[in-house]
């Protein structure tokens, strides 16, 4: 698990205009994890996965793939990379069959019907092996392009924004495959800016905005790191000032005095454990409270948090 | 180093490519072509003088098949990667383990072969209307190979040159047809009242109609070694612009 596949150091992009789409990224992503980036529009998520893929020429650092650099060993690495692009790019006159068989050709695999019919089978295509592209829905072209990308066999896999623009069922199925991917060994790194798919399937998360990596870490480390619990009671009756006996509380008075927030933890159960103590302390103080609203910080909390702070200049 | 099931696998899609559109890539010259060889060959072409040994109509038929074959070939080749590059597909064949050599011998080599099928169906075709002989069939042949390989290249740079249709449809349609039928199909360069018949020999398919002619009769305006070099010049120089195409990434990559 900890076996490097994927090695970024200092990895800059600056387009043709002065566009600088990448800066000075460094990453490393791990033999079969599933690697979320997750970042705003234009944060340069694209353009790191077309600078490993080829479709970018990177104008500064250096990609290692599979222990090699990738200058030299380009042929061999790309045998080895799969990449399912966020636009619906394929031949829309093309039947589904043709389509992935093509695709598995193309990185020099000789054919092998029965796992192309296998890869269909697993991603509901087989009944529409022999229909053009173009006859197909979103989500079935959709599962065109990770088939394309699966008909050679990859270790590594790119998806660039898999479930955008699809329905939340499809979504969650989608989820699935991804599962049975990484189940099978393959590494996964997925740019979303969906909050949930990162929280739902990624062992680590990388934050990008501007084209810089703000933050790499596994996922449950970042609500550590990063996390909070907010609590609000609505008290009985206003309160003018925070008595002494809060003191002690990460706590403020709100709404004119009728209510307390509280905010601190860190993601792994203190706060939980603070707001109990904190109940006790407002009764010990006999200080009335007619309800609780609990609610622990989201990774969309802590990557807005990050962006936010981004936003600010130094 | 050929990634040859890659080369297989660009050159048999392309060539499905070409079924798929039959009758846009096949039919469509097959007969403007001979409409080209029933007028000027079948029905004026009688009433013309013989143009050295040869009559009219058999005089035409090198010359209308180097005109359809440039511009298909162009048209074919550009198309097969203009394509990709419009719809987003390229993202596949940029990121597969392919370089230079496969993505220039399958596309060009589909295009190159497409040209071949429509010569073959051309020149039957034309036997039906025109009496017709080649004295060096497989000089005549290796030419037309040369031809497809060479202007297969030539599309493939448009193809990654051109940015919108409009472009992809100049070359073909104000470059080479009028340089084509200014080039020698219907008449010989020596036919042309001085100084004309001097400066038509700065028309670079003069050679090339020239070249083909001699195979089909062993004689032209201009001599074989000549057309050939040029041929191959041309050759030489396309495959030099597409390898420096692949080498910075123009138009390919970002």
């Amino acid at each position: 698990m900890n076996e490097p596949i994927l090695e970024l150091s200092g990895l800059t992009k600056v387009y043709s205009g002065g566009l600088k789409a990448l800066d000075n990224v460094d990453l490393e992503i791990r033999r079969g994890e599933i690697f979320a980036l997750l970042g705003p529009n234009g944060a340069g998520k694209t353009t790191l996965i077309g600078s490993v893929c080829g479709l970018v020429r990177p104008t500064g650092g250096s990609i290692n793939a599979f222990g090699a650099g990738l200058d030299t060993t380009w042929r061999s690495a790309r045998a080895r990379i799969g990449l399912v692009p966020q636009e619906m790019a394929t031949d829309m006159f093309e039947t589904v069959w043709r389509a992935v068989s093509y695709s598995r050709g193309l990185f020099g695999l000789a054919p092998n019907k029965a796992r192309i019919e296998e890869i269909l089978r697993s991603l509901s295509l087989w009944d529409k092996r022999d229909a053009q592209i173009r006859e197909l829905s979103g989500g079935m072209k959709r599962r065109v392009l990770i088939a394309k990308a699966m008909a050679h066999e990859p270790e590594l896999l790119f998806l660039d924004e898999p479930t955008a623009g699809v329905d939340v069922e499809l979504r969650k199925d989608m989820w699935r495959q991804i599962d049975e991917m990484r189940a099978r060994g393959v590494t996964i790194i997925l740019t979303t800016h969906y909050i949930e798919e990162a929280e739902e399937m990624a062992d680590r998360v990388g934050i990008i905005s501007k084209g810089r990596l703000l933050m790499v870490d596994e996922k449950a480390a970042m609500m550590t790191k990063l996390g909070l619990t907010e609590a609000h009671f609505a008290l009985a009756a206003p309160l003018a000032q925070l008595p002494h006996e809060l003191s002690r509380f990460s706590v403020e008075l709100e709404k004119g005095g009728t209510s307390l927030r509280y905010r601190g933890g860190d993601g792994t159960g203190r706060g939980k454990a603070e707001v109990a103590e904190l109940a006790k302390a407002l009764v010990n103080a006999g200080i009335d409270f007619t309800g609780i609203d609990t609610r622990e910080s989201s990774l969309e909390d802590i990557f807005v948090s990050l962006l936010g702070e981004e936003e600010v200049p130094a | 180093m050929i990634a040859w099931r890659s080369t297989w696998s660009i050159y048999k899609r392309e060539l499905v490519r070409f079924m798929r559109t039959a009758f846009q890539s096949v039919l469509a010259p097959v007969l403007t072509t001979s409409l080209y060889i029933l007028v000027f060959g079948g029905a004026i072409g009688g009433r013309m003088p013989d143009m050295g040994t040869v009559d009219f109509g058999a005089f035409i038929i090198p010359g209308l098949l180097m005109l359809t074959l440039l511009g298909e070939t162009t048209s074919n080749s550009s198309f097969g990667i203009y394509m990709p590059r419009f719809t987003g597909t390229i993202y596949k064949l940029l990121s597969a383990p392919v370089g230079f050599g496969e993505t220039l011998l399958g596309f060009v080599g589909a295009a190159a072969t497409k040209s071949l099928i429509l010569a073959a169906i051309i020149l039957l075709t034309a036997r039906i209307f025109v009496d017709y002989t080649i004295a060096h069939p497989f000089l005549a042949l290796l030419y037309i190979m040369l031809v497809a390989a060479a202007f297969s290249l030539f599309g493939f740079i448009m193809g990654i040159w051109a940015d919108n249709f409009e472009k992809l449809g100049i070359i073909p349609m104000l470059v080479l047809t009028p340089l084509t039928f200014l080039g020698g199909t219907f008449y010989s360069i020596d036919m042309l009242p001085d100084p004309w018949d001097k400066i038509a020999l700065a028309n670079p398919i003069v050679y090339l109609v020239s070249g083909l002619r001699w195979t089909f009769y062993g004689s032209s305006d201009v001599s074989i070694a000549l057309s050939l070099g040029i041929t191959l010049g041309f050759l030489v120089l396309c495959v030099g612009v597409v390898a420096v195409i692949f080498k910075t990434g123009w138009r390919l990559r970002d």
